[in-house]
């Protein structure tokens, strides 16, 4: 459905500085593939989206979608797709029903169809009651509803989603997704969305798509990506720093243990088999004298495949606005070249502190396995 | 159902039509807005209204034979003038980038939301020739509705080249209404809609020649006074013909450029 060869846009910065948002991307996503592109603000996943759905022409590579090439024939890709952006598709001064009518007729339905299928897609979505409203009336989640049922009107074979829950609450974002999910299920519609939520790219995604500086720098199932960019995460707490440091050597000195760092008092590390390390860490530390507070160990999480990969957790840099120029389209600013991905941050406090080291000692993570602290 | 992209084999006029009838439909479900427009217009009428009839009434048989068809160009002007400002909404909020993605022809997106400005613009001016008969404005028929349409090209240009400048400043609203303020009001003064500019300075009837207004204001005076045949006339649809076309190429090129 989509396949892309070195794929590159290059913007040009207001002081004349070339900024590449995208920088060489192949990607390809089969038939009815549900895929998220999952990035920090800033990482050049809008930029990848808009060239797909053709908004923007690449500056280099090709890319092909529904089996045309975006930049030579954009009008057939246009037929075949849906598109739905970070913005409000739905004119400010419309009503809701008349957007989802027009947008059908756009694509060739003829007024009875598209006013059917206007009907049905509104009662799908539980805006039956709002379709005469004007949009500018309707609440971020109504809107969002609307602009779904827009991009879903002519059925299209491929339905581009950038960043589609932004801005709703937890509530209104599990609305949204039943809803995606169950169209998608009914039309066999292949979905490509971005977002920064994790959770949302775990649960909603057959695959991810993980995109840093321009670059994809992993893609896999969920459980491909954590399986070969994580393992289990370890923490374990001491009574005091010095002990911890002790600590940290021993467990850095297990079989199946790998980046292990202390921050204060605690001691985190990643495992192949938490659940197996963990007691032996423990034991080792009893065995040594060192007191264990409390002790922790869950399955990998999305972030921390992020980490692994970027030295960076996506929960904050997701958050930083600075680098987000290019995400809606317009020359980037921010982003800085980068070669390869690092391990540790090197600007945070201590000279073994890594990024991921934030806020003590892991407690109730979802998923994850729980050991009680033991005292020597 | 399932995932069927339905054939799409609409011609440029078929784009067009769903793009204006989309423009139009807001218009449509809340004909207050209209109303709202003619505000302004109508308190000229009759606050500037009786100064003109009581006082010059430069070479017509009648003041409001006159003063009238200036209004009427002024409804052009101010009525279409700042409609870039909902395509600069548009632009910011994301349901033009979604037009952008359908199969419609870009250069559909311009014109569609272009001539959408004729059929508000002449609903208003038919309201307010209405509302000056019982006053004494005898409108001659056939000059009327060519005055009409030549009120309807003249905001179809103007209208264009307001979308023109949106696009050119999308990212700063700012600057649109500081273009449109500073712009608007030299052309209305210098185009002899209000006041005579018979009497006045050498270097303002200069001025005046250049501005199209000046010429579709003299058109429109002969066209409802019913001299269809005059120069004048000729003089009135060249000029907003050619502001129509201008607006179109500029609007377009502007409309390509953001697109790239």
């Amino acid at each position: 459905m989509i396949s892309t060869s070195h794929l590159s846009r290059t913007f040009r910065a207001p002081g004349g500085e070339e900024v590449r948002a995208v920088r060489g991307i192949d990607l390809s996503v089969a038939r009815e593939e549900t895929v998220a592109v999952l990035g920090p603000n800033g990482a050049g996943k809008s930029t990848l989206m808009r060239m797909l759905s053709t908004l923007l022409p690449p500056t280099g590579g090709t890319a092909r979608v529904a089996g045309f090439d975006v930049r030579t024939q954009a009008p057939q890709v246009r037929e075949r797709i849906g598109y739905v952006g970070q913005g409000h598709g739905a004119g400010h001064a419309q009503r809701a029903v008349d957007e989802v009518v027009t947008q059908g007729r756009i694509h060739g339905l003829d007024r009875a169809a598209a006013r059917a299928r206007a009907a049905e897609l509104l009662a799908a979505l539980g805006l039956e009651r709002l379709a005469r409203r004007r949009t500018q009336a309707m609440s971020g989640g109504q809107r969002r509803r609307l602009d779904l049922a827009i991009g879903l009107v002519h059925l299209p074979e491929l339905l581009f989603l950038d960043e589609p829950t932004t801005g709703l609450d937890p509530q209104n974002r599990d609305n949204l997704w039943e809803h995606i999910i169950g169209m998608r299920r009914r039309g066999g519609t292949t979905v490509v969305f971005s977002t920064h939520y994790l959770e949302e790219a775990d649960r909603r995604a057959d695959r991810i798509v993980v995109v840093d500086h321009g670059r994809v720098i992993a893609d896999g199932t969920p459980a491909q990506l954590k399986q070969r960019h994580a393992g289990d995460r370890l923490t374990l707490e001491t009574a005091d720093p010095a002990s911890a440091e002790r600590l940290r050597g021993l467990v850095a000195a297990m079989d199946g243990v790998g980046t292990v760092t202390r921050r204060g008092a605690v001691v985190t590390g990643r495992a192949a088999d938490g659940r197996a390390a963990l007691p032996s860490a423990i034991v080792a530390a009893r065995d040594q004298g060192i007191t264990v507070v409390a002790a922790d160990t869950r399955l990998p999480t999305l972030d921390d495949v992020f980490l692994e990969l970027t030295g960076r957790s996506l929960r904050d840099v997701g958050e930083d606005p600075a680098t987000g120029a290019e995400e809606r389209g317009g020359p980037v600013t921010g982003v800085k070249d980068r070669e390869g991905p690092t391990t540790c941050a090197e600007d945070r406090e201590g000279p073994t502190t890594c990024a991921e080291d934030r806020g003590g000692p892991a407690t109730g993570v979802e998923g994850g396995d729980r050991v009680p602290g033991q005292a020597a | 159902m399932s995932a069927v992209s339905p054939p799409r084999r609409r011609g440029l006029a078929g784009d067009v039509l769903i793009v204006t009838t989309r423009e139009l439909r807001p218009v449509a479900a809340d004909p207050f807005s209209l109303v709202v427009g003619l505000i302004q217009p109508l308190f000229f009428l009759l606050l500037f209204g009786p100064l003109v009839v009581s006082g010059t009434t430069p070479g017509t048989a009648h003041p409001w034979a006159w003063f009238v068809p200036g209004i009427l160009v002024m409804i052009s002007l101010f009525g279409t003038a700042g409609t870039g400002s909902n395509l600069q909404y548009d632009l910011q909020d994301g349901s033009h980038e979604r037009l952008l993605v359908t199969p419609l022809a870009r250069s559909s997106l311009f014109v569609g939301r272009a001539l959408k400005e004729f059929v508000p613009l002449v609903v208003q001016a038919v309201v307010v020739v209405l509302v000056m008969v019982p006053f004494g404005f005898r409108p001659h028929a056939g000059g009327g509705v060519l005055g009409l349409l030549l009120l309807g090209v003249l905001g179809v240009g103007i209208g264009s080249l307001s979308y023109a400048l949106a696009i050119a400043v999308r990212e700063q609203d700012w600057m649109f209404w500081t273009v449109h303020q500073t712009v608007l009001f030299p052309l209305m003064i210098l185009s002899g809609m209000l006041l005579p500019l018979d009497e006045g300075p050498a270097w303002m009837r200069v001025l005046a020649r250049f501005n199209p207004l000046t010429h579709v204001v003299e058109a429109e005076r002969d066209l409802f006074a019913g001299r269809i045949t005059t120069p004048e006339v000729g003089y009135g649809f060249l000029a907003a013909g050619t502001t129509a076309v201008l607006g179109f190429l500029l609007g377009l090129r502007a409309l390509r450029a953001a697109t790239h």
